[in-house]
């Protein structure tokens, strides 16, 4: 077991620690089933095996019959939570591969987010769905979507997402602590990445609230999931060459932090999305619309680095690199934008 | 019972059902029969917009399975379900004020015909995609079972549903769980406008039951006193932590599947044939046998319920819409 097992009072009160993306899912899930009797766990393989990603081992044997194995049906059992939801309970799904979201197409599109709007208000749906996505696995392309931007459009519904091991904790138990059905989207490729985690109460997330990670001062970076990491790692290189980059980890994708997206590329700008996706219909897209509707006016165009829109996410290891957004390619497009935007570089 | 107990239940009053709940069912039926006549009424006076999915026909489904339940079951339905909201004890006012979208509907009129929902009877969800609710009421189930209560989840919906990936979904997770929830059945012999047979490989579809290692039976969905028994026996058995139960009501509905649908696919005779043994008819002629209700007296009650049924129209179409603003509360709980 990656992280022992705490007693309650210790979970509340640990201080800051150093814990792996993936130890700070289990810590998170650890600490909402001991601070509340209601919330249940359960998903394909969670239980016995202690997860395919080993997010949650031991919390079977810790917490009984709150953690429980399914049928491989992702409709079915997101539909359960739903039910049980409805009667008082605060259930946890995981749903093993971001790509298999689609197949409980139903239960997250039309029922979670429309249940208590159609019913005129009559209940609240604390269900959260914890999703597993994203590439570097090798794992082919039905297995490695992000599926981070597919229900961002959704009224009724909220999206989180984690890119450091603090957000981890701190994103999926402010998750599993609101009143409303949030998907909350993980990725594989961050599970071994070490951080400071603050393990305690205090650390539970603001919805809606992004998170700055890196402050800088020439250019606005916003990502999301491994992209935060890779990000961080090119705000390191081009610290060398004297470029400042702000990093934000975006967190939440419904609702957007608008205003703390703005506030950073009015202060530096400029601005570069990072997102392990296409660009078009993405939360990417979405934040250039809102400073384009604003008339934020930046000191050169924004950029975004996405996955290409013109292929899938192939299985040949440097293939899969090739498409993915690497910390050089953000380095690139952050470079030639400074560059670019460089008011001694116009007057040349 | 055993694993997979087909079989068709016998029709007459069980011993155990006095006079009054008999005439309380009788009386029910009639208003299910009498508000969806009404809704026919209000949509052509313009009052009820979109689309509606009448029930008429199968009150003895509604009524017969409803009454078995106790209050503090659960229960979820389908688009089809103001005979189920009414049987639940749904005010027919919240039912018209919500098909006419004013605040005093049973949702606040932002639900429409197709979400008939009222948590204070624990009809916790009607829903329009078909299979939805039982996965709910699967889930519903477990909620009980986890917090070692005795509750029941109760879910009905239609024959096509037993061609959708949920309901084999539901039916494998409440069998391995051992779900206290009771599957109700309504084939009506048509999935939309499709008949059963050019859909469905099996005719008789309590015969699913037994992929699923549950109890399935076949229940004259037109006599109420074989609903009863059958949805009781298998509300015991879920109680008792003996698992699910799949009942197949056979039933007719008269009218077509939605209110643009004249039903031309019937074949001719179909639907007399069904009318003779139409469900209010078959309890109506039991009461006068007894002696519980006379033709004369039962004639009295049918006007009766039609004054209070044109009066909760009434109350309904004085209701004020909701504004915008206030049901923006709906979207997210606070």
């Amino acid at each position: 077991m990656s992280t022992p097992l705490k007693d309650p009072v210790a979970a509340t009160d640990t201080g800051t620690v150093q814990l792996s993306y993936r130890e700070a899912i289990r810590a998170a899930l650890e600490d909402e089933l001991d601070a509340d009797p209601t919330v249940l766990f359960f998903g394909e393989d969670v239980a016995a095996a202690g997860g395919v990603f080993k997010t949650s081992e031991g919390l079977s044997e810790r917490f009984g019959g709150r953690v429980f194995d399914t049928p491989i049906c992702e409709n079915g059992f997101i539909g359960a939570a739903l039910g049980m939801a409805a009667t008082g309970m605060r259930p946890v799904v995981e749903v093993m591969f971001s790509d298999f979201l689609p197949t409980a197409g139903d239960a997250i599109v039309e029922e979670l987010p429309k249940f208590r709007f159609m019913s005129g208000g009559q209940c609240s749906l604390p269900v959260t769905v914890r999703s597993i996505g994203g590439g570097t696995g090798r794992f082919g392309t039905q297995h490695s979507a992000t599926g981070e931007s597919w229900f961002i459009g959704l009224p009724g519904l909220y999206v989180a997402s984690a890119g450091t091991p603090a957000a981890a904790y701190s994103v999926l138990r402010a998750a599993i602590r609101e009143n409303n059905p949030v998907l909350f989207f993980e990725h594989k490729g961050m599970y071994a990445r070490k951080g400071p985690v603050s393990r305690s109460d205090g650390a539970i997330a603001r919805l809606g609230a992004a998170e700055v990670v890196r402050e800088g001062s020439d250019v606005t970076i916003v990502a999301t999931l491994l992209m935060v990491d890779r990000a961080l790692q090119a705000a390191d290189g081009l610290a060398d060459g004297g470029i400042s980059a702000e990093v934000i980890d975006l967190r939440w994708l419904r609702p957007l932090d608008h205003a703390a997206v703005r506030a950073s590329a009015e202060k530096t700008g400029r601005l570069v999305i990072v997102e392990e996706q296409v660009h078009v219909a993405g939360w990417g897209a979405t934040l250039i619309s809102d400073l384009t509707m604003r008339g934020v006016e930046l000191s050169a165009p924004p950029r975004a680095v996405s996955l290409p829109d013109d292929l899938l996410i192939p299985y040949s290891p440097s293939l899969e690199d090739a498409v993915i957004p690497s910390a050089d390619r953000i380095t690139e497009v952050v470079s030639s934008l400074c560059e670019a935007g460089r008011p001694h570089a116009l007057d040349a | 019972m055993g694993t997979t107990d087909l079989e068709t239940r016998p029709s007459g009053p069980a011993a155990d059902t006095s006079a009054e709940e008999q005439l309380a069912w009788f009386r029910r039926m009639i208003e299910i029969r009498l508000f969806e006549e009404k809704v026919q009424e209000l949509f052509m006076e313009g009052l009820v917009e979109g689309t509606t999915h009448l029930c008429q026909g199968q009150e003895a489904v509604s009524v017969g399975a409803i009454s078995a339940m106790r209050e503090d079951d659960y229960l979820t339905v389908t688009y089809r379900g103001h005979g189920h909201a009414l049987a639940r004890g749904m005010e027919a006012e919240a039912g018209f004020a919500e098909l006419m979208g004013r605040s005093t509907g049973c949702c606040k009129g932002v639900g429409g015909s197709m979400h008939f929902t009222d948590f204070s009877r624990n009809l916790i969800g009607a829903f329009a995609i078909i299979g939805a609710g039982l996965s709910v009421a699967v889930g519903a189930a477990m909620s009980s079972k986890l917090r070692g209560v005795d509750t029941v989840a109760l879910t009905f919906f239609g024959d096509g549903a037993t061609n959708i990936g949920t309901f084999h979904e539901a039916m494998n997770m409440a069998s391995v769980w051992k779900a206290p929830v009771v599957f109700v059945l309504e084939n009506n012999l048509y999935g939309e406008y499709s008949p059963l047979r050019d859909t469905t490989s099996v005719e008789d579809l309590a015969e699913r039951a037994k992929a699923y290692g549950m109890p399935g039976m076949i229940v004259d969905g037109q006599d109420i006193f074989a609903v009863h028994e059958a949805v009781g026996t298998a509300i015991a058995r879920a109680r008792s932590g003996a698992g699910p139960t799949l009942l197949e009501m056979k039933t007719y509905r008269f009218r077509g599947h939605s209110r643009t649908d004249p039903a031309k696919y019937r074949p001719e005779g179909e639907l007399e044939r069904w009318k003779q043994r139409d469900p209010i008819e078959l309890l109506g002629a039991s009461l006068a046998a007894n002696g519980h209700l006379s033709t004369d007296d039962q004639v009295a009650l049918r006007a009766a319920v039609q004054a209070e049924v044109d009066a909760a129209a009434g109350r309904a179409a004085d209701a004020p819409v909701p504004t915008l603003e206030e049901i923006k509360a709906y979207v997210y709980a606070s």
